[in-house]
């Protein structure tokens, strides 16, 4: 058998796993692989700007195409600047392989120049790590790591792969079969387990569905079958932040996200349930508020492919581990086979119906300047019949558009839920674009989260990315002043958004278009604006600068306790509260 | 505001590993960045390929923290198989110790009279000092310690636990 380079290797075992688009930058330990690329043209490299750029690009790829994202970077800065994206996919539970440089392998733990330990730094931010010490071992890890990196819960896999191993020779037979035995997930569910939580969603009289990004990860099919037995019960649904587009927002049953920020019907009807089917979702802190008041007289359900998920901040009744898209298709098939009929549920959408007329997202309209939230609905109704990708930042802007933008369909929201990275935004959106050139893609920012990886405006105008930036600008690191606004009596410790650059100067330097808008009048006219150009777009919207966002649990607080509009806000908080968070 | 002590049980698991480079810092590590305890840990590799190791963790939590450990270590990619041995029934617990006491007259006799009682071998001695080698249970390695303790202790060596099922079927 014919030998070949690691580096060759890498790219046949790569291409074998149909990978067409990687994100990197390259340097000194990684030189052999982007020499090996130069020579294989059927695969697109992003050069991004900087290695975190190229980590959130492969997690926006990833998100909105539910292929398996691949970042290449080098030794030392090159793996380190990426982590926060590994870590991000790691919360977030997105497919990633992450290939990076390290020094020849003589050399590891010399301190060289450019040398990081990867696989330490990584392995409690990835599903698994290797370092490569072998050529010969290269077709057989990076099958592995594909297959562990999209099997099960989804995660970022990293591949360390020092020079000399890069540049050695091994045999390779690339229709070798390298198939993995040691990850084997759980797919379908148990039959009696799933027959009994079939039952309990038939007998509730106030039933509920709690679905999170599991349902996005599992594919497809998960969300179409979950609009089925959702029509079949009749019962309501809510979503995490991470499963937004899961159930489409125009169905009537749909009572927007929950937890913290989310709507005072979808709080209400969790806290009050009597049976609570959780699908792909983990009880996260931000969802749940206090736990001993969470949904205190509920049988809960909970369905996960990850059995770490259950019962690690929620006692539930009923575990179920399982692909959660294939064991919803049981539970139809079971409803439908055994001819059941939901209980009656008008008294429970009657309790519903009062909750939702609150008007929990009711906000004070302005005529003079941009409410943040009008500008976001504004957004909404000028763009939705493009079915468009949204990414966002982190902060009060990423809130808003959750509460104000509205999904039909899955992989068209990709946000930074369970780290919540600022700068994750911009390199997402250009991943998505990546993915779906023909795509309206929307990164909805803030002014200070674009900063974090603003350098990224280079990569869109490389590669003609017409991707378009939305920074609801109010001068502020929102969240962080509401929260001192609420928490600390208003003293806005390092919150105000100094200095900030000329976004529309900014745009023309790198060749976008720059629009900017601060009269709610001309909104529409400037975002059809945006819309209407093929290229690259900043839109700089000068917002009201103190609008808090709400409805909010406060820190600390159960679902049937939150703050709205209408409420007076305090400016304290007791030491218990202010450590949670 | 003050921090709440949660109350504690001591859990025995055993972990089939597969033996490759990062697999205990993989666990160990799991162990310290999700706030866990570790009392005692052994390992060493178990298969006549040498591909597969068994680790002995010696932990404490509450019963909730201990089933997040037990899926915790089982979503690791090396880990096989956990099986919690306080949980799962009868089963053996066995430690190793080396202890070095010095001392001469009465009290070396009385060192070497106690470790007779307690089965522990003579594995080093000079005129003013003995190591003993001593197998059993924790509780019987810390009682001798004690006794040792009053009579010249110098120091320790212990192996941490190790620990299998009862009966025919594997742990």
């Amino acid at each position: 058998m014919p030998e070949k380079s690691g580096a060759d290797i890498l790219i046949e075992s790569l291409l074998a796993q149909g990978v067409d688009t990687v994100f990197g930058y390259p340097g000194g330990a990684v030189l052999p692989i982007y020499d090996a690329l130069f020579q294989h043209p059927k695969i697109r490299h992003v050069l991004v700007r900087h290695e975190a750029g190229a980590a959130h690009a492969a997690e926006g790829y990833a998100r909105s195409t539910g292929k398996p994202g691949v970042v290449l970077v080098t030794s030392g800065p090159g793996a380190t600047n990426a982590v926060t994206g590994i870590a991000d996919a790691f919360l977030d539970s997105i497919p990633m392989v992450v290939l990076t440089g390290q020094v020849a392998t003589n050399l590891i733990g010399s301190d060289a120049f450019q040398e990081a330990d990867t696989v330490g730094i990584t392995r409690h931010c990835s599903k698994h790590n290797y370092l490569v010490k072998a050529p010969s071992e290269l077709g057989h890890v990076i099958a592995e790591a594909f297959h562990i990196a999209t099997q099960g819960r989804p995660g970022p896999v990293v591949v360390d792969i020092p020079k000399n191993v890069q540049v050695a020779t091994a045999e390779f037979d690339r229709h070798q079969p390298n198939a993995t035995k040691r990850y084997v997930p759980a797919a379908e569910a148990d039959f009696a387990a799933i027959t009994q939580a079939v039952e309990l969603l038939a007998n509730a009289k106030a039933p509920i569905f709690y679905t999170g990004g599991g349902i996005i990860n599992s594919g497809p099919d998960a969300s179409s079958a979950l609009r089925e037995l959702a029509a079949l019960s009749g019962a309501p649904v809510t979503s995490t932040l991470m499963g937004l587009g899961a159930f489409p927002a125009s169905d009537p049953a749909w009572l927007g996200m929950l937890g913290m920020h989310g709507t005072y019907e979808a709080n209400m009807a969790m806290n009050q349930c009597d049976v609570m089917l959780c699908l792909g979702a983990r009880f996260d802190d931000r969802v749940t508020g206090r736990l001993d008041a969470f949904s205190p007289n509920s049988t809960k359900v909970h369905i996960d492919i990850d059995r770490s998920s259950i019962n690690k901040t929620i006692r539930v009744d009923l575990p179920i581990v399982a692909d959660v898209g294939k064991a919803i298709r049981q539970m139809i098939t079971i409803w439908n086979s055994r001819k059941l009929q939901a209980q009656n549920l008008e008294e429970w959408w009657a309790r519903i119906k009062g909750w939702r007329s609150v008007g929990s997202l009711n906000y004070p309209a302005s005529q003079s300047e941009i409410m943040p939230q009008y500008a976001i609905e504004r957004l909404y109704e000028l763009t939705k019949h493009r079915s468009p990708i949204i990414t966002t930042e982190v902060g009060q802007h990423q809130m808003w558009a959750a509460q104000h933008f509205h999904f039909e369909a899955p992989n068209k929201w990709l946000t930074s839920g369970g780290l919540g990275t600022m700068g994750y935004g911009l390199p997402a959106a250009i991943g998505a674009q990546m993915g779906d050139p023909d795509a309206l893609v929307i990164d909805i920012a803030g002014e200070a989260s674009i900063q974090m990886n603003i350098q990224e405006m280079g990569t869109a105008s490389q590669y003609r990315l017409p991707v378009k930036v939305f920074i609801i600008n109010n001068e502020w690191m929102g969240m962080v002043r509401q929260w001192q606004q609420l928490t600390y009596e208003s003293r806005y410790s390092n919150s105000y958004s100094d200095s900030l650059p000329d976004f529309v100067a900014l745009a023309e330097a790198y060749g976008w278009k720059g629009i900017r808008c601060s009269d709610p009048a001309k909104l529409d006219e400037a975002i059809a604006e945006m819309l209407a150009y093929d290229g690259p777009v900043m839109f700089d919207c000068r917002v009201s600068k103190e609008a808090n966002c709400f409805p909010m649990i406060p820190s600390g607080a159960a679902h049937t306790e939150m703050i709205l509009h209408s409420d007076e806000v305090t400016g304290t908080m007791d030491d218990e509260a202010k450590a949670l968070v | 505001m003050h921090i709440l002590e949660e109350i504690a049980e001591r859990h025995v698991l055993t972990l089939t590993v597969d033996n490759e480079a990062g697999t205990l810092a993989r666990i160990a590590g799991m162990f310290t960045s999700r706030g866990y305890n570790i009392d005692s840990l052994t390992v060493a590799d178990i298969s006549e390929d040498h591909a597969v190791s068994r680790i002995t963790i010696v932990t404490n939590g509450p019963p909730e923290v201990i089933d997040q450990i037990i899926a915790q270590c089982e979503r690791l990619i090396p880990v096989h198989k956990v099986t919690d041995l306080t949980d799962a029934g009868p089963h053996v617990e066995r430690e190793l110790a080396l202890v070095k006491v010095s001392g001469s007259g009465e009290r070396r006799v009385e060192a070497m009279r106690l470790a007779d009682i307690y089965r522990a071998r003579v594995i080093d001695a000079t005129v003013s000092s003995f190591i003993f080698e001593i197998t059993g249970g924790p509780d019987k390695i810390d009682t001798f310690i004690a006794l040792m303790r009053e009579l010249g202790l110098v120091e320790v060596g212990r192996t941490g636990i190790v620990g299998l099922m009862r009966g025919a079927e594997p742990s």
